[in-house]
């Protein structure tokens, strides 16, 4: 390919083709939205913080799965197990002496980082119902591993006695649940950061290719294994993160942190919310956790009716949950005012 | 000393390949739709809560013996699943495995919900028939006449699942559309018929091994996802759409579950676990399975 | 003395019974226009999912510019410089070009693992993979999703990914397949502009397109190589034509 010397013609094409790249990459309108409204919810339901602080949590649990998923095309049924270990290594740190809570918060991604990079190198082996019945195997297989070793993780009770110090040596944590949700905020609004940066990365294009054409990857280069294994790697990071927040918040490990209920749970609100739009974590979360605080309290039969029944009619009648909902409706209102396909 | 322990093999042997029997009558069916439709129907267990609560309902109400109350479970529940398959499965055969996988998970959530709602959260009382609940003493060994009728039952079900396989002419479309869908149709086979046929049976199959088992397993709404992970362990290890496989799979798990509650009763279920995970890192696609 | 850009020696695939791949001695050398043609069913695809390394060979070895690749995985082949295209486009319907054109440079710079910089600062990229798309005339098709561009520009996107990979080897899987009449013209062009470095291999059904670019046929039959020549070599040969001829009474 010869390098002609640019036209001011090529130069303005090519400085368009760049500038999409960033379009693509900027922050959308109804993006500060959600976390304006975080924010309110503290001042707007002062007795509601626990609730939200567990949202956050469950958010960014589903977050973490979206980028294995909705990104990587990796289905998993049990990726719990990540965010069990993350919610037992900050619980077990504190539980035997160690209490402060940005230590044991990245011991907890640390731990489930490495043991996502064990993992690994099974799952970018396996497809299909193979993969659903590994990671669920390796779930289940470390959800009894931890009721038989009562001693170690208090079994079926949970893990108890765990005291977290002051945050930043200054903010305790109060019953109210205040310092909990500032700081779950805080450090949830981060991480979705970085992975709002792995999405609108070079990885983050290598994701894309391999969940939209898994075949072709090889065919260009991509070294597959590698690319699934530092996509699981990361979401095993965040799943892990996601856990000891929540240890941190409550100050308690319940053995079902390493339940395949739990896996199933974000998987729903996953595909309630949206895969690999990123916010679909955000509002499946929270559809998800606000009708079952409504719902559950009154009889656990109407919970499980209503969630089966809306799981079935998303799966049935949408193409990519409420969010994939909502952006199809707003297409389709573009295109009925203004007419003309949009890319 | 060392009779003990052929004792201990035989009474394990006797047990462990009753209660494989029944997983594989209760999961031969999900093999079956697996391999044929690629469908991962992870609702099957609520065909099998199903034929549970019609035996219950059949005794409780109407005064049924057990016995009777097993063909009448397989009818109800294939008949019932002949309407999920038609309105709801036919339009997902082609949709994601994903949305396969949450579509069920949606189903279970509800039958569990009316499970519930309709004949309560508690388990079921049930109570075998004094003949099955007895035990037959051979020398010093004793087998229970309930582990019988699951041995007998489940070898004539096998038998004559593998001679309708082999032998029909409706057991050859059967095995054309799993091994090759495309082609089957190509030859003029009504895939989409022979599809809902097997679909029924392999239900039915689930309902009537609901009502056999629940001697074994209980009975209650939380039935489907408490046993999913052993259908999905049969379906895996044995390799979708084999009936050799589930075979194969249900008597191994019957064994290894029945050894390990034998032998070493702390472990519990994590004998199965570790099981299914040794066989799916060996062989990703089952014992039997093609990729 | 003409430099192989790829060769096989003997090389062998059998399904069971089913010998897809007898015994190919084959050889193209650098800056060739190869055409590899026979009958449905010949192993024609199967051929070129050996030399990717999609399938394995029973037996035989595969050369890239005198190195053995026999054992190399298909992503390392590409990294050496051997590329393919499909039939059937196998493309990414929800990118863009330019994302998947883009996607392929990051891939060959090495850098597709990199997950904290933003994209959109690898300007020299983007200008590149764009200037990639407007060389092969589908410039203007850059922002429209894939799976809405024509069938005709979309068989040239199929052709962009592979030449992203800066190959020196293009395996072309039946460029033309399913391309109407007046969308193929675009194609054709692409094809005879291709970087006279590069050494290809297409396979094709169309004879127009075979006799316009191809300096030198092999004839698949069965999976053995029946004939290799110059096309009016083979144009003529009378084993080639009862080949063509009898498939055609069946057909």
């Amino acid at each position: 390919m010869t390098a002609d010397t640019p036209t001011a013609e090529t130069v303005g094409a090519n400085a368009a083709a760049v500038a999409d790249f960033r379009a693509r990459a900027r922050w959308r309108w109804y993006e500060p939205l959600f976390w304006l409204g975080a924010i309110a919810w503290y001042f707007l339901f002062p007795t509601y913080l626990p609730l939200g602080t567990q949202i956050l949590c469950a958010a960014l649990f589903a977050l973490s799965l979206d980028l294995i998923l909705g990104y990587g095309g990796i289905v998993s049924l049990g990726h719990t197990t990540f965010f069990g270990i993350g919610a037992y290594t900050a619980g077990l740190l504190a539980k035997h002496g160690w209490g402060e809570p940005l230590t044991c918060l990245l011991a907890g991604g640390v731990t489930a980082a490495i043991a996502g990079w064990v993992c690994s190198f099974v799952i970018v082996r396996v497809q299909g119902v193979a993969l659903l019945l590994v990671t669920l195997g390796i779930n289940l297989v470390l959800y009894e591993a931890a009721n038989k070793a009562y001693t170690i993780t208090g079994g079926a009770d949970g893990l108890q006695g765990i005291v977290f110090w002051k945050l930043f040596g200054v903010f305790d944590y109060d019953i109210y649940g205040r310092v909990a949700y500032v700081y779950t905020l805080g450090v949830t609004f981060l991480l979705f950061l970085v992975a709002r940066r792995i999405v609108h990365s070079p990885f983050g294009l290598a994701l894309k290719g391999m969940r939209e054409n898994w075949k072709r990857m090889p065919a260009l280069g991509a070294a597959l294994r590698r690319h699934g294994a530092l996509i699981f790697v990361l979401s095993a990071a965040l799943a892990g993160l996601s856990g000891a927040l929540l240890a941190e918040s409550v100050q308690f490990v319940a053995l079902d942190s390493l339940g395949v209920q739990r896996s199933v749970d974000v998987l729903t609100m996953l595909i309630v919310g949206g895969t690999g739009v990123l916010y679909g974590s955000f509002v499946g979360a929270t559809v998800y956790m606000v009708v079952r605080d409504q719902l559950a309290d009154l009889n656990p039969a109407y919970w499980y009716f209503w969630i089966g029944l809306i799981l079935v009619v998303i799966v049935l009648f949408t193409r990519n949950g409420l969010v994939g909902a909502v952006s199809d409706l707003a297409d389709w209102i573009g295109r009925k005012r203004g007419g003309g396909s949009a890319s | 000393m060392l009779f003990s322990i052929f004792q201990g093999i035989v009474q394990v042997l006797f047990d462990g390949i009753a209660f494989g029997m029944l997983l594989f009558v209760m999961s031969v069916g999900l093999s079956i739709t697996l391999g044929m439709m690629k469908f991962a129907n992870l609702a099957h267990g609520v065909f099998a809560m199903l034929g549970g609560y019609v035996c219950t309902a059949l005794m409780h109400r109407a005064g049924w013996p057990f016995l009777a109350t097993l063909p009448a479970a397989f009818i109800v529940v294939a008949v019932a699943s002949v309407f999920l398959e038609r309105f709801v499965y036919r339009r997902m055969y082609t949709a994601k495995e994903l949305d396969q996988v949450l579509l069920t998970v949606g189903i279970i959530y509800m039958a569990i919900a009316a499970a519930a709602y309709v004949w309560g959260p508690e388990p079921q009382a049930f109570a075998l028939p004094d003949y099955l609940t007895m035990y037959r003493h051979v020398g010093s060994f004793s087998f229970s006449t309930y582990g019988a009728l699951l041995l007998v039952l489940g070898t004539i079900i096998t038998v004559a699942i593998f001679y309708g396989l082999e032998r029909t002419r409706f057991g050859a479309m059967i095995r054309a559309a799993v091994d090759d869908r495309r082609v089957a149709l190509g030859v003029g086979i009504n895939v989409n018929r022979v599809f809902t046929i097997t679909f029924a049976i392999g239900s039915g199959l689930a309902g009537l091994g609901g009502a056999l088992g629940i001697n074994a397993l209980g009975l209650d709404p939380s039935f489907p996802i408490e046993y999913l992970v052993f259908f999905l362990i049969v379906v895996s290890i044995g390799g979708g759409g084999t009936v050799k496989g589930a075979l194969a799979a249900a008597l191994l798990l019957g064994l290894s579950d029945t050894a390990g509650k034998y032998y070493v009763p702390q472990t519990g279920a994590f004998i199965i676990y570790a099981v299914m995970l040794l066989v799916m890192l060996w062989r990703p696609n089952g014992l039997f399975g093609r990729p | 003395m003409t430099v192989i850009a790829l060769a096989t020696r003997g090389l062998n695939k059998n399904f069971g019974a089913l010998k897809v791949t007898q015994d190919v001695n084959f050889e193209l050398p650098v800056g060739a226009r190869h055409a590899l043609i026979g009958p449905n069913g010949a192993g024609k695809t199967t051929f070129i999912n050996l030399l990717t390394g999609m399938l394995e060979p029973d037996s035989g070895s595969i050369e890239l510019d005198g190195k053995p690749v026999t054992d190399l995985p298909p992503h390392e082949r590409v990294k050496r410089g051997l590329a393919r295209t499909y039939q059937i486009n196998t493309l990414f319907p929800d990118l863009t070009p330019l994302e998947a054109v883009t996607l392929v440079a990051c891939e060959r710079h090495g850098m597709s693992r990199q997950w904290l910089p933003p994209l959109s600062r690898r300007t020299a990229l983007i200008d590149e993979s764009y200037a990639l798309l407007k060389q092969l005339g589908i410039g203007d098709q850059a922002h429209r999703l894939t799976r809405h561009l024509a069938y005709g520009h979309q068989r040239v996107l199929e052709i962009a990914l592979a030449l992203a990979t800066h190959p020196h080897v293009l395996l072309l899987d039946e460029p033309a397949a399913g391309v109407p009449a007046q969308e193929s013209g675009i194609l054709y062009e692409v094809i005879s502009a291709l970087p006279k470095e590069i050494a290809v291999l297409f396979i094709e059904h169309d004879m127009d397109l075979v006799f316009r670019f191809a300096s030198h046929i092999t004839v698949l039959v069965s999976g053995r190589v029946l004939r290799q020549g110059p096309p009016a070599q083979i144009a003529e040969d009378p084993e080639v034509r009862a080949v063509y001829l009898g498939t055609a009474v069946h057909a």
